[in-house]
C-alpha cells in the first residue's frame, strides 16, 4: 500500500515536472505577448523529433540535445513574433482583436508544423531507448531516463524562475506583463521584449520535447493534447502568474497520476472536468487576482 | 441592411439568381453524376457548419469552438436513435438535443469573456468527446456505432433543405432588429446593454440557434456514413474549419461564408485522399495569410474591386 502510494507520488511528479514546464512556456506566451499560441505543442513535437532524429542517426545524447533543441526553438519563436505576430499586433484595432487574430493564426502555424512533421517523419510511433535502468527508490521502481527528465524539468523551471526574477531582462518581461505601454515609456524596448517572451515560450517546449522524447513514444501528433495540459494548468495556475504555473503543473501531474491508477481512461475526462469547473467557479485561478 | 434594398433592381436580380441555381441544385441528381450528388452534400455540409458558426460568431466577435460538440450531438443521436425512429423525427431530436447543449454552454459562459469563451467551448468538445470514448470503451465495448444506411440522394435533399432554412434564418437575422442587436453587442456589450438590449438573452438565444443547423447536418451525415465513432463525430476540425472558411469567405456579408466554405471543402475533396498533409499544409498557410492579408476575407478583395464608396461595416474578427 505504502509502496503503490509512493508509486503514484512519483509518477505524478514526473509527469508534473514536464507539465508545469510546458505551461510555464505557455503562460510566458499569453501572459505577456497575449497569443494564445495553440501551435505550443507542435514546438514540443518538433523538439522530440529533433532528438529523437539525433540520437537515433548520430548517437547524440538526448541531454545534448537539450542544449540543441532550446535555443532552436527560441530562434524559431522569436522570428515567428517579429514576422508573423508582430504584423498582427500593429494591424489589429484592440488588443482583443489581436488576442481572437493571433489564436487563428496559431491554429495556422499548428496545421503548417504538424504536417511538415508528417512530411519528414510520417505518422509512424517512433522512439529509442535511453538510460532505461531500473532505480530503486524505497520500493517504488522507476527506470533512470524518467528520474532524469523530473531533475531537468526542476532544475530549468526553477532556473527560469530566477532569471525572471532576478535579472534586467526578466524585470523587463515583468514590466510589459503588467503594463505594456508604461513599460515601453519608460525604456523597455516592448517589441524585442515581446518576441523574447515568445521564443522563452518555445524554449521551454523545446526542453520539454526534448526531455519526453527520453521517457515516451511520440508521434507528429502528440502536439495538441500537451497543449490542452499546458492550457489547463496555466488556467489552473492564473494567467500570468509563473509561479501558479509552477503549482499547478505538479497538482496536474499528481491528479493524473491518482486517476490514471482507478482507470488509465479517465485522466483526460479528469483534466477536463477540473478545466471547466475551474472556468466557471474561479477562472482567475488559484494564484490569480 | 438598407431598407432600399428590398425595393431596388438589384434585390430583383439577385433574387432571379437565388432561384435558378436553387432550381438547378433541387434537379441536380436528375443530370448530375453520382459523385457530384456526393460531393455537393459534403460542401453543403460544410458550408452548414459554416454558416451556423457565423451567425453567432461573426457579428458578436465570440469566437465559439464547440461547433464540433453540436455536429456531434446530432450524429450521435442518429447513431443511438436511428434504428428506432422514422429519419425526419431523428434529425428534429438532434436539432433539438443541440439547442439544449447550446443554451446550457451558453447560461454557463455568461460570465466568461474573449479568450476564456474560446478555450472553455473548445474544452466542452473535448470533454463530451472523451467521456462518450470512455463510455463506449468501458460499458458498449466497442469504439464505434453502425448507423442505419440512407441513400444518397435523400441525405443530398435534406442536407439542401437545412440549407435553405438555415440561409432564410440567418437572411431574417441580418435584416431584422435582432441582427442589429447583435451587431451592437459585437462592437461593445456594456453600450448595448444601455441601449435596453438584453443582452444575455440575445446571446444565448443566437448561440442556440446556431446550433439547431449544425446538429441537424450531424444527424444526416451519420446516415450517410453509416460508421461513427466519437473521434469522427466530435472531430475538433469540425470546430477550426468553419471559422477558417468563414474568415476566408468574409463575414461582412451573407454570401462570404457560403464561398469560403464551398471553395475550401472542394479544395479539401480533391486534395485530401492523394496529399493529405500537403493538403492540412496549405490549409495552415491559407489561415496565415488570410488573416495578415485579407482580414474581411474574399467578400473584401471583391468589394475593393468594385471600389464602390468606402467599404462597408465589418462584422469580422
Amino acid at each position: 500500500m505504502l509502496v503503490t502510494a509512493l508509486d503514484i507520488l512519483i509518477a505524478g511528479l514526473i509527469q508534473g515536472g514536464i507539465y508545469a514546464l510546458i505551461a510555464v512556456g505557455l503562460n510566458l506566451q499569453y501572459g505577456v505577448a497575449r497569443v494564445l499560441n495553440v501551435s505550443h505543442g507542435e514546438f514540443i513535437m518538433l523538439a522530440a523529433f529533433i532528438t529523437y532524429s539525433l540520437y537515433s542517426l548520430f548517437g547524440i545524447s538526448p541531454l545534448v540535445s537539450l542544449l540543441i533543441c532550446g535555443p532552436l526553438m527560441l530562434l524559431i519563436g522569436f522570428l515567428i513574433h517579429r514576422t508573423l505576430f508582430q504584423r498582427l499586433r500593429d494591424t489589429s484595432e484592440s488588443i482583443d482583436i489581436f488576442e481572437g487574430n493571433s489564436l487563428l493564426a496559431s491554429f495556422g502555424l499548428l496545421f503548417i508544423i504538424q504536417n511538415i512533421a508528417l512530411l519528414i517523419w510520417t505518422a509512424n510511433i517512433r522512439g529509442y531507448s535511453y538510460l532505461t535502468s531500473p532505480v530503486n527508490l524505497s520500493g517504488a521502481i522507476f527506470p533512470e531516463n524518467r528520474l532524469v527528465a523530473l531533475l531537468f524539468a526542476v532544475v530549468i523551471s526553477l532556473g527560469f524562475y530566477f532569471f525572471l526574477m532576478r535579472t534586467r531582462l526578466g524585470k523587463a518581461i515583468r514590466a510589459a506583463a503588467q503594463e505594456p505601454t508604461t513599460a515601453g515609456l519608460s525604456g523597455v524596448n516592448i517589441k524585442q521584449v515581446l518576441a523574447i517572451c515568445f521564443g522563452l515560450g518555445a524554449l521551454m517546449a523545446g526542453f520539454a520535447g526534448a526531455l519526453i522524447s527520453m521517457t515516451r513514444e511520440i508521434t507528429p501528433l502528440i502536439g495538441l493534447n500537451y497543449t490542452i495540459i499546458a492550457m489547463i494548468v496555466v488556467v489552473l495556475g492564473g494567467l500570468g502568474s509563473i509561479t501558479g504555473s509552477l503549482i499547478s503543473g505538479f497538482i496536474l501531474g499528481l491528479i493524473g497520476s491518482i486517476v490514471t491508477y482507478i482507470d488509465a481512461g479517465l485522466a483526460l475526462i479528469a483534466y477536463y472536468v477540473i478545466f471547466i469547473v475551474l472556468l466557471l467557479v474561479k477562472p482567475t485561478g488559484i494564484l490569480g487576482k | 441592411m438598407d431598407i432600399s434594398r428590398f425595393n431596388s433592381r438589384r434585390f430583383l436580380v439577385t433574387g432571379l439568381i437565388v432561384l435558378v441555381l436553387l432550381a438547378l441544385l433541387a434537379t441536380l441528381p436528375f443530370y448530375g453524376s453520382a459523385y457530384s450528388v456526393i460531393l455537393l452534400t459534403s460542401i453543403f455540409m460544410y458550408i452548414v457548419i459554416t454558416v451556423s458558426w457565423t451567425i453567432f460568431s461573426g457579428p458578436t466577435r465570440y469566437i465559439s469552438l464547440a461547433s464540433a460538440a453540436f455536429f456531434g450531438v446530432g450524429v450521435y443521436t442518429a447513431a443511438i436513435l436511428g434504428k428506432v425512429l422514422p429519419l425526419g423525427v431523428v434529425i428534429i431530436i438532434g436539432a433539438l438535443l443541440s439547442f439544449i447543449l447550446a443554451l446550457f454552454i451558453g447560461v454557463i459562459t455568461l460570465r466568461l469573456r474573449g479568450m476564456y469563451f474560446i478555450i472553455f467551448t473548445f474544452g466542452i468538445s473535448e470533454l463530451i468527446k472523451n467521456a462518450i470514448l470512455f463510455y463506449e470503451t468501458h460499458f458498449s465495448l466497442t469504439v464505434g456505432r453502425w448507423v442505419p444506411r440512407v441513400d444518397q440522394t435523400t441525405v443530398y435533399y435534406i442536407m439542401l433543405a437545412i440549407f435553405v432554412a438555415l440561409m432564410l434564418t440567418t437572411y431574417f437575422i441580418r435584416h431584422t432588429k435582432w441582427g442589429l442587436a447583435l451587431q451592437s453587442i459585437g462592437q461593445s456589450e456594456e453600450a448595448a446593454a444601455h441601449r435596453g438590449i438584453n443582452v444575455t438573452w440575445v446571446k444565448v438565444i443566437t448561440f442556440a440557434i446556431s446550433a439547431v443547423f449544425m446538429g441537424a447536418a450531424g444527424a444526416i451525415m451519420a446516415t450517410k456514413w453509416a460508421y461513427v465513432d466519437p473521434r469522427i463525430a466530435f472531430n475538433p476540425l469540425l470546430s477550426f474549419l468553419p471559422v477558417l472558411m468563414a474568415i476566408f469567405g468574409g463575414m461582412s456579408q451573407i454570401y462570404g461564408p457560403v464561398i469560403g466554405a464551398a471553395i475550401f471543402t472542394y479544395l479539401q475533396e480533391i486534395l485530401v485522399t492523394k496529399f493529405a498533409y500537403y493538403y492540412m499544409l496549405l490549409f495552415g498557410i491559407i489561415l496565415i495569410v488570410a488573416i495578415l492579408y485579407m482580414p474581411n476575407g474574399l467578400v473584401g478583395l471583391i468589394q475593393k474591386r468594385r471600389k464602390r464608396g468606402p467599404p462597408e461595416q465589418q462584422a469580422s474578427t
